[in-house]
């Protein structure tokens, strides 16, 4: 039982981080970045020296953890941002379903990069070996991961909130999140409000990207993809925009994945998926506009 | 002919409307340029290829024909409706599958596919038979599930489009005594000869083209650009859409036979993400809101990737073999698209269609 609540908190924060870094820039400049999933593989494959080989040549992951965790987290906010102005910034007022193929076309870019120096193949690396000890807890063994990747995200969690509420930066986001155009007006800078968000976005894909990396012990090109799709149907039924909607929503998406995982028959297990993405079709029926509405998305006549 | 001018006609009474009556076939009159075309181009992009004779070469515009009507497909919805979709590949999965389980010879299919229904373990259809009924299958898949998506709109509607993609794929990924699981289903019937292909393309286009101008149609993108409008003039916007939905869910289907016979083989994840975004992207780039914009970023795309594979496979100057290193393709396809996204945000040929007379205005 207390497995179960673990394995959905933990499963529940990387969509939730995942959502987050979505939310957060849709808040900003109304874009669904396809390309997220790839920053995420980036940053993963920024540990190791290029090469086609199925070893990992671990190179910046052998750095001690107080240097690994800044440098990975810098590695995204630094690809995000250079994203915003390579790519994103000319696209500032083109409609939603423009940027949205342009951020594919850039994720494709970005995988096919890194297919480019490291290959196709799945390459096994053992990151933050010593996590994955288990520890005893109320009678429950858990991966000691596990509860770090939980303790982890309520950090940057309330970190963020404080963030975006306590800071003249984070007030001036969250402005511009409610309406862009009233808050330059009233002298928010719009390049550094949405560079900032950009920044943030990356790091907090960079901290997927290290939980997911040693939880799962491989890396692959692909291995965004798979936490993204969860990502967006989350920031989605959060209600697009809304920052607290999207961690709510990415948590009762891994509470629902690890749930019907439990609760289904056997025979029934392999298409568990399929009922989670049932599930997300009923939410979006009740209430279209997400779970928490956010402010100043409703379109007006 | 602007969409939104139809709309009064609904409030005039019998005789006028019997008076009025021609305008309908003035408009088939005036657009019907645009799809005769957009055909002749592709006819006579199949007719330099059968002179050819090369093989290979076959082989690539069987795959443009193929993603001719996929595109047009999403355009039938997407381009009408102004709502993205990233579901419809799921429709194109269903209509390959059906066409699958219509053309294996049976004695394959009872020991692959054991979990089929008798009858269908025992009916062996022609290509053509098969992928006619391959489109009816998704046109009715699209109906069950437009009845329910239809009511959302936006980026709901996008994501739900998107969830039913997943759901599709993973029942057909894990069914497998009736789809074969993720390993791929053999033994369809291949067909080489490329006219049922220019057929199914060019039906694709003359399809696309009465629904735009069809009651229905006009409604439908009256609603996109005016939503409230329109729903204030009394079109029924779900309605509308469902209708776009389920047409271009049998294109779909029918896309996906025609897909299945032309490789060969299925599997669950040829019909993902990957072969839905290829298929958004060039409608995007083409112009979401044209038909002609569609077909021309097919071929152009198509092309843009034909051109970069052959540099990857190595180009001979003089002595020296120049080749591209792996990925580059990719790489530069990516590059270009958002480097045209960026020039022209609303697609190579934005809202306008190909006529002779080059009016401004949407068909």
């Amino acid at each position: 039982m207390l497995q179960t609540l673990f394995d959905a908190l933990s499963l529940g924060s990387l969509y939730a981080l995942g959502a987050l870094g979505i939310a957060l820039i849709f808040g900003v400049m109304r874009l669904v970045n396809f390309a997220h999933g790839d920053v995420i593989a980036f940053c993963v494959f920024a540990l190791l020296w290029p090469s086609t080989d199925a070893m990992a040549i671990v190179f910046a992951g052998q750095l001690p953890w107080y240097l690994l965790v800044p440098f990975v987290l810098l590695c995204g906010a630094g690809l995000s941002v250079l994203c915003e102005i390579v790519v994103f910034r000319r696209f500032r007022n083109a409609n939603p379903a423009t940027m949205m193929i342009a951020s594919f076309a850039l994720g494709f870019v970005i995988r096919y990069f890194l297919l480019m120096l490291y290959s196709s193949r799945p390459k096994s690396i053992s990151l933050l070996p010593a996590l994955s000890q288990p520890v005893e807890i109320f009678g429950a063994r858990l991966p000691l991961l596990q509860l770090i990747t939980i303790v982890a995200t309520m950090a940057i969690l309330i970190g963020l909130t404080l963030f975006l509420r306590q800071t003249r930066f984070g007030l001036e986001m969250r402005a511009a999140a409610e309406n862009f155009s009233m808050a330059r007006m009233l002298g928010v800078r719009a390049n550094r409000v949405i560079m900032g968000a950009f920044a943030l976005s990356g790091a907090l894909a960079g901290a997927i990207a290290l939980i997911f990396g040693s939880q799962t012990g491989t890396v692959d090109i692909q291995m965004g993809a798979s936490i993204m799709l969860m990502a967006f149907i989350a920031t989605v039924i959060g209600g697009l925009g809304s920052l607290g909607g999207a961690v709510l929503a990415g948590f009762l998406l891994g509470a629902a994945s690890v749930v019907m995982q439990v609760a289904l028959p056997v025979d029934a297990r392999p298409f568990r998926d399929a009922f989670v993405y049932g599930a997300v079709i009923l939410v979006l029926l009740f209430r279209p506009q997400g779970l928490i509405a956010a402010r100043g998305t409703k379109e007006r006549v | 002919m602007s969409a939104v001018s139809s709309a009064p006609e609904t409030q005039l009474t019998g005789d006028v409307i019997a008076a009025r009556k021609p305008a309908r076939f003035t408009l088939a009159r005036k657009t019907i340029v645009t799809p005769v075309l957009l055909s002749l181009l592709l006819i006579a992009i199949t007719l330099i290829t059968v002179m050819t004779g090369s093989r290979p070469f076959n082989q690539t515009v069987i795959d443009v024909l193929v993603r001719v009507i996929f595109v047009v497909g999403l355009y039938i919805f997407i381009g009408n409706s102004g709502v993205l979709s990233f579901g419809h590949i799921g429709f194109t999965c269903l209509g390959a599958y059906a066409a699958a389980w219509l053309t294996i010879n049976p004695i394959m299919k009872s020991s692959a596919l054991p979990g089929l229904p008798d009858w269908l373990l025992q009916t062996r259809l022609i290509y053509w038979q098969a992928a006619i009924l391959a489109a009816l299958f998704a046109g009715v898949a699209a109906l069950i599930f437009g009845k329910v998506l239809m009511r959302l709109s936006g980026i709901a509607a996008s994501i739900a489009t998107f969830a039913v993609l997943a759901m599709i794929n993973t029942i057909y990924s894990n069914w497998d005594s009736v789809t074969g699981g993720t390993s791929s289903v053999v033994g369809i019937p291949i067909i080489r000869t490329i006219w049922p292909y220019l057929i199914g393309a060019v039906a694709a286009i003359f399809i696309a083209w009465a629904h735009a101008i069809s009651r229905s149609g006009l409604a439908l993108r009256a609603a996109r650009d005016e939503p409230t409008a329109a729903a204030a003039s009394g079109v029924d916007i779900p309605k509308e859409r469902l209708v776009a939905f389920v047409v271009s869910g049998a294109v779909m289907g029918l896309g996906g036979a025609l897909m299945a016979h032309s490789i060969g083989v299925v599997t669950p994840d040829t019909f993902y993400l990957s072969l839905t975004f290829i298929t958004l992207s060039m409608l995007v780039v083409g112009g979401m809101g044209s038909l002609s914009g569609g077909v021309i970023g097919v071929v152009l795309l198509s092309a843009l990737i034909q051109a970069l594979r052959w540099m990857e496979g190595g180009v001979s100057l003089g002595d020296a073999t120049f080749a591209l290193p792996k990925g580059i393709q990719e790489i530069a396809l990516g590059v270009i698209m958002i480097v045209i996204l960026a020039l022209r945000p609303s697609g190579l040929m934005g809202n306008r269609e190909i006529t002779l007379t080059r009016s401004k205005r949407n068909m």
